[in-house]
Order: C-alpha cells, then sequence, then structure tokens
C-alpha cells in the first residue's frame, strides 16, 4: 500500500495502482489517473459512460463490471471499450474510477 | 595494537558493507503478446483456448489466435455452432468409454454443459469468437489445414483476418508467449 497525492489529497493505492477506499475518489482524480496509467486524456463523454457505469455496478453488484459486461450493458460496444481503454477497458476504467479491479474471467 | 583491531574491525565492517546485496525494487513482469495455437475441435479444447485470449486482451496483452486442425472447426460457419464435448477417451466425463460412445450421450452431455455457460451468462463459441475478435486480437487460419481439409476462405467466419502458413505464424508470434491447446 502506497499513499499517493490526487487531485491534491493523499490517497491510500495499492500495488498495481488501484485506490483502496472506493468512497475516497472524486471526479476530479479521473484525469490524474488516466495520464498515470496511459489512457488518453481530456476524458470524453464516451469515458466517462463507462466510468460512471463501472462506479454504479461496484456500488450496486460489490464489483465492476467485466468486458462482456461493458460491452453489453454500458452502452458503449467492445470495439469503441478497446479504442477508449487500449490498454484494458474492465481493468483500467475501474482504475480511473477509483474502485478495485472487477473479478470475473470473462 | 588495540589500534590494529580497531582497523581490522573496521575493514571487516566495510567489507561487509560492500557485499550486502544493493537494495533495488524489481520490475514488475509483464507479458506483452501471446499466440495462441488451437488444435482440436471439442468444446473443451476450444473455450479454454477463447477464455486465455479474452483474458489477454482484457489484460492489454497483444493477442493471435491461430487455428489449425480440428481446432478449425471453431471458425467454420457451418461447424462453429455444433462444437461438441468429448466423452469418449476423456477421463474428466467420470464415465465408462462405452457409455460415452452411445449415440447421443456426446450430445448430452454438450448440452448439459452449453446450459450451465448460458446460465453463468457466458458466451457461446461464434459470440465468443466474434467479441474477441472486436478487442482487436488477430484470428488466423493455419493454411496446412485449410488445403487438408479442403476448405475456402468463403468456408470461415467472416473475424477470420487471414489463411496464414507456418512461418507467418512464427514471424508473428515473435517476442511473445506461444500458448498451445
Amino acid at each position: 500500500m502506497t499513499i499517493t497525492q490526487l487531485a491534491g489529497k493523499p490517497v491510500e493505492v495499492n500495488d498495481e495502482g488501484f485506490l483502496v477506499d472506493p468512497t475516497e475518489w472524486t471526479e476530479d482524480m479521473a484525469t490524474e489517473l488516466a495520464d498515470l496509467h496511459g489512457v488518453d486524456t481530456p476524458l470524453t463523454d464516451r469515458h466517462w459512460v463507462v466510468i460512471n457505469y463501472m462506479r454504479k455496478e461496484y456500488f450496486e453488484n460489490g464489483t465492476g463490471a467485466t468486458v462482456r459486461k461493458l460491452g453489453k450493458a454500458s452502452g458503449v460496444n467492445t470495439k469503441e471499450l478497446f479504442q477508449l481503454f487500449p490498454k484494458g477497458p474492465a481493468k483500467l476504467s475501474a482504475m480511473i474510477a477509483g474502485i478495485p479491479k472487477p473479478k470475473g474471467c470473462i | 595494537m588495540t589500534n590494529t583491531i580497531t582497523d581490522n574491525a573496521t575493514e571487516v565492517a566495510e567489507s561487509k558493507a560492500t557485499i550486502e546485496p544493493k537494495q533495488t525494487i524489481e520490475p514488475k513482469q509483464t507479458i506483452e503478446k501471446v499466440s495462441i495455437i488451437v488444435s482440436k475441435g471439442s468444446l473443451e479444447g476450444i473455450y479454454p483456448a477463447l477464455i486465455m485470449g479474452n483474458g489477454a486482451r482484457n489484460e492489454g496483452i497483444e493477442v493471435n489466435l491461430f487455428f489449425t486442425f480440428f481446432g478449425m472447426d471453431a471458425i467454420h460457419k457451418e461447424r462453429h455452432d455444433h462444437i461438441k464435448v468429448a466423452t469418449v477417451g476423456n477421463p474428466g466425463m467420470h464415465m465408462a468409454t462405452w457409455a460415452g460412445g452411445l449415440p447421443g450421450v456426446s450430445a448430452l452431455a454438450t448440452k448439459m454443459m452449453s446450459k450451465k455457460i448460458e446460465a453463468l451468462d457466458f458466451p457461446d463459441i461464434p459470440e465468443f469468437i466474434e467479441m474477441i475478435h472486436d478487442t482487436g486480437a488477430g484470428i488466423y487460419a493455419c493454411l496446412a489445414s485449410v488445403d487438408l481439409f479442403g476448405f475456402t476462405k468463403d468456408d470461415l467466419i467472416e473475424q477470420v483476418d487471414e489463411i496464414i502458413t507456418v512461418g507467418d505464424f512464427y514471424e508473428m508470434a515473435a517476442g511473445g508467449q506461444i500458448i498451445f491447446t
């Protein structure tokens, strides 16, 4: 566990860079997190559709969505998900949304 | 005399200090590319390869799927929707080999497994391949197998990028990991 500065606030993150406490996350941390993890900024409305969906999923079901679920239910299809988050849509959107890495193999 | 001892002690301490390994942070190992060879035409031969490939893309790893021999059924237009579980010669099925060979047993086992797959909301094989293609993974057919089975590109699903030689495959796989299923 490490403490890092995001949007001027000290926040605890794990070895992979995921926020330890999702309730510490604020919207203005998203761009900084995206920059840190190689997602093109400024974040577009389409990025935000995914980020908001991930947070909603996490708080409702205890885990963020997998790529398959995102592709089916978030309103952004698989192809576009990989354009928005080329290095892994579920993992990176979870990282930017301040929630833990989604569980699930498919 | 005392001084000498002190000097020696200092020397020993110094030499120890130089032997001690440096405290460095090892960079986390990552896989950049995987090439997966699918050679079997059974559900248990194809599905794990698709899970591995899809999972790799989700981690941001570059993926190429190379279908060869009976694995080609997974990308054959008329066959990819009828992939069956092998019930003969498969100790994992926990049934006698003769029982596995009875008419309809493989179909029944496939039906049961497909139901479970659906209940878990996992995609079936055609949908899975389409999804993997959408993730940006390369999907290739083996030229030798295409010739052997007398297929043409028209027999294969539209997600197939190209029919390639084994040489092309190795060129494509260079610098990455290779998985054979």
